[in-house]
């Protein structure tokens, strides 16, 4: 099977979805002539030409709306946030206008429009160029959100969000844009709203998205040297959110661990430990935990950066403290 | 007052059509307006009294088959002057199942997308990167359509106003941006709050040609409208229209509108814009007494029908409080 890039994987799904449908379109800052910023439309622009790969002024608020306008009026266009610290500027667009339409028009208005680009941490970028913001999104009804971690869910899940009728919000990451992965040449689609369980285990389940994937599943590894059977759930779609993967795997693990990258108050991962918590009650033999960013913006200095996300030693102390070894 | 000859180009249908729809969302207004004090209909309900021949001339000057629509809150005149069916309007407004948008729009979300009006946006100036976004598809897929983008001046100074005019302009797109310049945006008077009060000036900033029109002469507006939407049509010109109107009520039903003189008000209403066009037909022999006297009474029929349809229609099940999330 190909190993690819997570770039290259989010272009390939771009390439093949406007390749197959004529009304598909990529829109943002820097996605033709200068091939993205992260690179990620490389290619596009030269293939499909500047009246579907649209170069815009920097004007996140414009654009996002024109994204949902096109939509509205029946085209499926994809609008890249260059990451999505950027996105609050428009935030009035895909809340107020992306996610309400067709509640607001009772049903007879639809807007497929996908917003994607890099979210969460970095390196080095400060207080505001290094958020995870996915709970923004999470929150509101009549969106859709989905934090691929691997090559593979990062094509899947954008072409699923393509080809939706409604407007996804599509999490990507800057530090996982050179992450390699194995990734079928045939076509595939990843469906959103369905969670995966990335590595089976017995003893404790650790429930995650983007990012923190990486981290997790080598602590899971190392974990597995001290005799601890880590089941590591990857929730890929944060809404809908399957917590029943979660559960279900909770329901035999008896702890649970969530590891979510941005801030603790009101996250997805305090939203998810509240449903565990609550459909698990009778099979919790632990409080869960949650491993989330510090409750602080993001410091400049790397060992204060570092320090203030989830890790594998603050996911070890976690997990041992479910299983009562500390 | 005007002579006959300058009239007869636009044909007697047209005229009548104008004045028919002026009359029809003025008696639906003053219903409205008499429903909300009945507590019919409720939350936020912005009247469009006074402003009529803004819609009515604008949306006359264009072709729905192929052009498009969006606005602001003050959105009841738009969609009665697009042809969507009062009954379903006014259902919406009290909320039935049979509303045009499910009963759950209400007065600030009208839509009807089979007429191309696309909605009925709440958020001062929302609508406008939207409408743009609409004309970006019209062009991407080749069709001839325009889109009429409304706002009111309280929009002006928001950027998504300013985004939009400078994308419409660097990419060529058919849409005709429309000030309705009501004068207030909710209390405060836009001369207080506007570096320029000459808003047409503001094109200019991005190589549009901007332009004042007077918002009370429905014909005005239908010519400075057919002008522009031709230009947007066929040459990809982009315009900018400030049209200068009054409301003759407060800004919503919950606004006494303190914040100006009856006199001011009664000036305006001088130049009423149903009273002009009616006058000009009487005066060019186009139009009889007892013509105004049926159409007056064809649109209270009309509106005693839509009020019927919506009080008898049902409330929206439970149910569908968890439809319509989702596509």
């Amino acid at each position: 099977m190909p190993v690819i890039t997570y770039r290259d994987a989010v272009r390939q799904a771009m390439d093949e979805e406007m390749a197959r449908d004529a009304s598909v379109f990529l829109i943002g800052e820097e996605v033709g002539e200068y091939n993205g910023a992260y690179k990620v439309s490389q290619g596009l622009l030269e293939k499909y030409g500047p009246n579907r790969v649209i170069d815009t002024p920097i004007t996140e608020e414009g654009f996002a709306g024109v994204g949902i306008g096109a939509a509205i009026a029946g085209l499926r266009p994809i609008v890249e946030f260059m990451t999505f610290n950027f996105s609050l500027m428009a935030l009035d667009q895909v809340i107020n206008n992306a996610a309400k339409t067709l509640y607001m028009s009772g049903g007879k208005v639809r807007v497929p429009v996908v917003f994607r680009g890099p979210n969460g941490p970095a390196e080095y970028l400060g207080s505001q160029h290094s958020q995870a913001l996915q709970t923004f999104f999470a929150h509101c009804p009549g969106l859709k959100v989905v934090a691929p971690a691997t090559p593979y869910d990062a094509k899947g899940l954008l072409k699923s969000a393509i080809r939706d009728d409604n407007p996804v919000v599509v999490l990507e990451g800057e530090l996982m844009y050179a992450w390699k992965g194995d990734v079928p040449a045939e076509e595939y689609l990843v469906p959103i709203g369905v969670a995966e369980v990335k590595r089976p285990g017995n003893d404790v389940t650790i429930a995650t998205c983007s990012k923190p994937l990486r981290m997790t599943l080598e602590t899971a590894a190392a974990l597995e040297q001290e005799g601890i059977s880590a089941e590591v759930v990857d929730l890929r779609s944060l809404r809908p959110l399957d917590d029943e993967t979660v559960c279900a795997s909770v329901r035999k693990t008896g702890r649970c661990v969530i590891v979510d990258e941005s801030w603790p108050v009101c996250s997805v991962g305090s939203h998810l430990a509240s449903i565990v918590s609550n459909k698990c009650f009778d099979d919790l033999d632990a409080p869960v935990e949650l491993v989330a960013s510090e409750d602080v913006p993001m410091p400049y200095n790397h060992a204060l950066e570092l320090a203030a996300q989830p890790s594998a030693e603050r996911l070890v102390a976690a997990v041992k403290k479910v299983l009562y070894l500390q | 007052m005007a002579q006959a000859a300058p009239l007869k180009k636009y044909g007697k249908p047209l005229l009548h059509r104008l004045l028919r729809q002026m009359l029809l969302i003025r008696v639906f207004e003053e219903r409205c307006a008499q429903l909300y004090g009945l507590r019919k209909i409720g939350g936020f309900c912005h009247l469009y009294i006074g402003q009529e021949a803004v819609a009515v001339g604008s949306i006359a000057a264009i072709d729905l088959t192929t052009d498009y629509v969006l606005t602001g809150y003050r959105d009841h005149g738009h969609a009665l002057a697009c042809g969507m069916d009062p009954g379903a309007v006014m259902a919406e407004l009290f909320g039935k199942a049979t509303g045009c948008s499910r009963g759950k729009g209400g007065s600030m979300h009208l839509f009807d997308p089979g007429k191309h009006m696309l909605g009925g946006n709440g958020i001062v100036s929302s609508q406008i990167p939207v409408a743009t976004g609409v004309a970006l598809a019209v062009k991407y897929r080749g069709d001839r359509g325009v889109v009429l983008s409304y706002f009111g001046d309280g929009a002006i100074h928001q950027g998504a106003f300013h985004e939009s005019l400078n994308l419409a302009k660097i990419w060529d797109l058919p849409i005709v941006y429309i000030c309705e310049n009501n004068q207030y945006g909710m209390g405060t008077d836009f001369r207080r709050v506007s570096s320029v009060t000459d808003f047409s000036a503001m094109g200019a900033s991005y190589g549009i040609a901007g332009r004042q029109v007077n918002g009370m002469d429905v014909l005005a507006v239908y010519d400075a409208v057919a002008g522009a939407a031709a230009l947007a049509r066929d040459k990809g010109l982009p315009a900018f229209l400030e049209i200068k109107t009054y409301r003759y009520r407060g800004h919503s039903m919950s606004d006494p509108a303190k914040y100006r003189s009856k006199e001011e008000v009664e000036e305006h209403r001088r130049q009423d814009p149903i009273l002009i066009l009616r006058a000009r037909l009487e005066d060019a022999g186009m139009l009889a007494a007892d013509d105004y006297a049926a159409l007056e009474e064809k649109c209270v029929k009309e509106t005693d029908d839509a009020v019927a349809f919506a009080e008898r229609s049902a409330d929206p099940a439970l149910e569908t409080l968890f439809e319509d999330v989702l596509a």
